[in-house]
């Protein structure tokens, strides 16, 4: 089954929905109900954290652009009269003015609270009575607000999206409670969960300059100071059509998108954008460790941290074999570190790695694992830095290689099983300067991947490497 | 997937005699899939939709009879056979069975719920017959190898000391302990650290033995497979299982609903809080009023009147709603928020309110109308992945609705009725009823008693 894990930065949503259709049999445990904010919330980080690709037939996606510069991405795919829509603006939490950590994502909260036609909450009451659901989410490259609707009613959506690129009106009125949401928000996902608040600072050590080190959902001080006019200034910057990209993946033709996208987009001008900042991170030259000893902690765990090239920064040529590389390390009981560790070793109960390429900036090769025992933490990090300078020193085999291609590529086929899925890809790409065709040729670059290719990325990424270690660990001894 | 075109005009006209003001604005009919009963030669049943689009078979399979079967003192034990089943089966062991899964891109899962025992299972057509023959061997020939066995036990005795300390985890085992009482609800799915401890191989195999049987097998299949290839190919995969299981009786829960407030001090900025009252079951006569009726209150997303009062008006909260919980031996209305520890008392008295104004005073026919409009417009979006269509084939089963029950479900929302709404709120809503469990330092709640004892 293929390893569901968290990005290392928070990634905020705005909001979370359950499903609403259960049956008794769908009824978990008593904590694990459908319902609890974690379920929702794991659709969405899965998706997200997965990244996933394309196949060799892929998701076959066309793009064009319309006169005021917003691209436009069509996936069709008739199984069901439903489509799901999706606006990606190219902005995000680090693109945010110094000091005003979490502006990204409260104006994604914002965006919901009425236009000059439209009152508080009409936006998603609109959605719900056209039988719609909907959500959004902020992450440090982008922000994005989808929307999956029966065929006949996505030009409602589009007409309300489309409203609310230019119109969006800002009182103190909503401004405060919605504040006061936000801090909760931050609360539940941070304050009262240990295992966040380290990974929050394991961002700030990993980053020494990008701002991918501030947490998206903001510091609690600089979100309790964000001003209404910073806010608005904010949006009037980067809410524009030449910024934001809309997905459309379902039961739609590219001739009908391109009309609806004419008619409700078209027609808002493009405007000026601002300069965005190129950020580099400096050299690293230390090794850090983040430790957290905490009173609700009782089972410690441990992670590492490499800085890594993305899509979009660093030594791209890479890339592709760190993917594979990945999939050689970890995913399933026959990987790399789970044989090792968990099978062989038993000094660990799990353990694994993770790499996703999708972002503007440096990103994070990372390896993680849990202890079998309560005080084993140190025999884990033994454990897996054995398996990397054994990686560094033997490299990998071409059966390997082989076998995780075959795995990387079938992923891609089952990423069509949906319409979320496809829009999450591509969109996701697009709006890191990638294109339809890198999305559609990834099986591909990646069935091009080999042994020597594997190695030479490893070596690149982790051979004296500075790194980030954490540790989450108990308060006192148990 | 393919859907109805046969009979729209129909339904259609069936419609419009009952429901003319809904369909004025409402949806056209809801076209739905195609669900095929397939019954193979051996006489297993399974539901079916075909789906051609992509070259992938998803199959999900339900035992009745879950968690809340385990014997006393064993706590935790369906959840660890199903960490098991498929580490070695037949003459293949642990690694290698893992290793063909992996290789061959098999999805292969159980789960332990309180009332059933499920599989999930997803292939590519490729190597459909070599992933079903993995899958026979799972469920017919398991090994439970010592390894593999301490392995997945150490891996549940850690996860159960993870969330040791979590505050959500606490407080909905909690508040569980609290409704159920001595009632296997009330005991802890996966166990406790001296239950799972406990739990021996040859209590794996009994449980084996037991309760993995063709008479409690439900099966929902989707995807590019033809009902005659699927008749040959559930006899392979079922065929070999006993007829009958021996499980026991699940006794009926007597919930408990005396009103009563526990607080469980634990240093976090936030509350976290669970509440419950006595439920309506699914197959109650009013369960469909009482769906829309939730709908409104609190299981609406960003449209409920929880949602409007707790955190849109107030910002009291990120998540606040609430729930049917459709359990075999007793249902429950369910929710929670979450609130900074001073404002706590505050959401809990706003959620007690909303409460006590839908029992009193009822909804509004614009609530109905747009609660119908959600329900109904939002049905087909279930139907966009294979294996969500594959557990809702098996849900329709395990609630013996009929084959045809994805084509008529809108038509049990649309028969909802304003005065029916508003007769089961005074019914069944009640505050007074909570048991409500806060977790965290809250401002504004006095318990009324002391809080269950989870450590057993």
């Amino acid at each position: 089954m293929p390893f569901l894990r968290l990005v290392s930065w928070v990634v905020a949503i705005s909001h979370f929905r359950f499903l609403n259709e259960r049956y008794r049999c769908d009824m978990t445990s008593n904590w694990l109900r459908p319902g609890f904010a974690g379920a929702g919330l794991v659709v969405i980080f899965a998706f997200l954290a997965q990244v996933s690709p394309a196949t060799a037939t892929v998701f076959n996606g066309k793009s064009f652009s319309l006169a005021n510069g917003l691209q436009v991405v069509v996936v069709s795919n008739h199984r069901v009269p439903i489509v799901t829509h999706m606006i990606y603006y190219r902005v995000g939490a680090i693109d945010e003015p110094a000091g005003q950590s979490g502006i990204a994502h409260f104006l994604e909260h914002l965006m919901f609270k009425g236009t000059k036609t439209t009152a508080p909450g009409e936006f998603s009451a609109i959605v719900a009575r056209n039988g719609g659901r909907e959500n959004a989410f902020t992450t440090p490259d982008a922000t994005s607000y989808f929307q999956s609707i029966a065929r006949d009613r996505l030009e409602v959506v589009m007409r309300i999206e489309a409203d609310r690129m230019t119109n969006l009106v800002l009182t103190g009125e909503v401004i405060e409670p919605e504040r006061q949401v936000v801090l909760e928000e931050r609360r539940s996902r941070v304050e009262n969960k240990p295992s966040s608040q380290l990974r929050e600072e394991a961002q700030a050590a990993l980053y020494l300059n990008h701002p991918y080190r501030k947490p998206v959902i903001g510091w609690e001080h600089e979100i309790r100071a964000l001003t209404h006019e910073q806010i608005v200034d904010f949006y009037d910057k980067w809410y524009a059509p030449n910024n934001a990209i809309v997905v459309m993946s379902g039961d739609i033709t590219v001739a009908d998108a391109r009309t609806l996208a004419e008619k409700y987009y078209g027609v808002i001008p493009a405007r000026p954008l601002p300069v965005r900042q190129e950020w580099r991170e400096p050299p690293q030259r230390t090794d850090r460790r983040v430790e957290l000893k905490h009173p609700q902690v009782q089972q410690p765990s441990w992670t590492l941290r490499y800085l890594t090239p993305s899509y979009a920064y660093g030594d791209t040529q890479h890339v592709y074999a760190l993917q594979v590389l990945e999939a050689i390390l970890s995913g399933g009981a026959t990987s790399r570190l789970y044989k090792s560790l968990v099978v062989e070793q038993q000094v660990a109960v799990s353990t694994g790695a993770w790499y996703s390429p999708s972002s503007r900036g440096p990103t994070a090769f990372g390896f993680s694992a849990t202890p079998r025992s309560v005080d084993g933490i140190a025999a884990v990090e033994v454990a897996v830095s054995a398996e990397i300078a054994r990686l560094l020193k033997n490299g990998v085999t071409e059966d390997e290689v082989a076998r995780a291609i075959a795995r990387l590529q079938a992923n891609a086929i089952f990423a069509r099983d949906s319409n979320l899925a496809p829009a999450r890809t591509l969109g996701g790409a697009l709006v890191i300067g990638r294109s339809v065709d890198d999305v559609e040729s990834w099986p591909e670059h990646i069935g091009a991947v080999t042994a020597t290719a594997v190695e030479d990325a490893a070596r690149a990424v982790f051979e004296d490497r500075p790194t980030v270690t954490t540790l989450l660990l108990p308060a006192q001894k148990s | 997937m393919r859907w109805h075109s046969q009979n729209p005009i129909l339904r259609l006209v069936g419609l419009i005699v009952a429901f003319v003001g809904v369909l004025m604005f409402g949806f056209a009919p809801a076209k739905a899939v195609t669900v095929q009963q397939v019954t193979s030669p051996g006489g297993i049943v399974a539901w079916l939709v075909e789906d051609h689009s992509i070259p992938l078979t998803s199959i999900e399979f339900s035992f009745r009879g879950g968690a809340a079967l385990d014997p006393k003192g064993k706590d935790g034990l369906a959840n660890l056979v199903s960490g098991l089943l498929d580490e070695g089966a037949g003459d293949i062991d642990s690694q290698t069975f893992q290793g063909r899964l992996s290789d061959l891109s098999i999805s292969l899962r159980f789960s332990a719920g309180l009332d059933t025992f499920r599989g999930s299972f997803k292939t590519l057509n490729r190597h459909r017959d070599e992933a079903l023959d993995l899958l026979r061997l799972a469920l017919s020939q398991p090994r439970f190898d010592a390894e593999p066995v301490e392995r997945i036990r150490q891996q549940v005795l850690t996860s159960i000391r993870r969330r040791s300390k979590d505050p959500d985890r606490i407080a909905s085992q909690t508040l569980w302990r609290a409704v159920f009482a001595d009632h296997p609800y009330g005991r802890p799915l996966r166990g406790t650290n001296s239950s799972v401890s406990a739990i021996t191989v040859d209590d794996i195999r009994t449980f084996v033995e037991r309760r993995i049987a063709k008479d409690t097998l439900i099966v929902g299949v989707v995807g590019d497979i033809s009902a005659a290839e699927l008749a040959t190919m559930l006899d392979t995969v079922f065929g070999n299982l006993p007829d009958r299981a021996a499980s026991p009786q699940l006794q009926k829960a007597n919930t408990v609903s005396s009103g009563q407030t526990f607080v469980i001090e634990q240093n976090v900025p936030q509350s976290v809080i669970t509440f419950s009252q006595p439920g309506l079951a699914r197959d109650d006569a009013d369960y469909y009023i009482a769906y829309v009726m939730n709908y409104i209150l609190g299981g609406g997303g960003f449209s409920s009147r929880l949602y409007e009062e707790v955190r849109e008006k107030r910002g009291l909260a990120y998540s606040v709603y609430s729930y049917m919980n459709l359990m075999e031996a007793g249902a429950l209305i369910a929710g929670g928020v979450s609130t900074v520890n001073a404002r706590a008392g505050e959401s809990l008295q706003v959620i007690r309110a909303e409460w006590a104004r839908m029992r009193d005073n009822g909804i509004t026919r614009e609530e109905l109308d747009n609660a119908k409009r959600y329900l109904t417009g939002s049905w087909p979006l279930s139907f966009d992945n294979t294996s969500r269509i594959a557990r809702q084939l098996v849900g329709m089963q395990y609630s013996d609705l009929g084959v045809d029950y994805l084509d008529c479900r809108n038509d049990f929302i649309e028969a909802v009725q304003l005065d029916d709404v508003n007769r089961v709120a005074q019914q069944v809503l009640d505050p007074n009823k909570f048991t409500v469990v806060v977790v965290g330092m809250p401002e504004g709640i006095e318990p009324t008693a002391e809080p269950p004892d989870l450590k057993d």
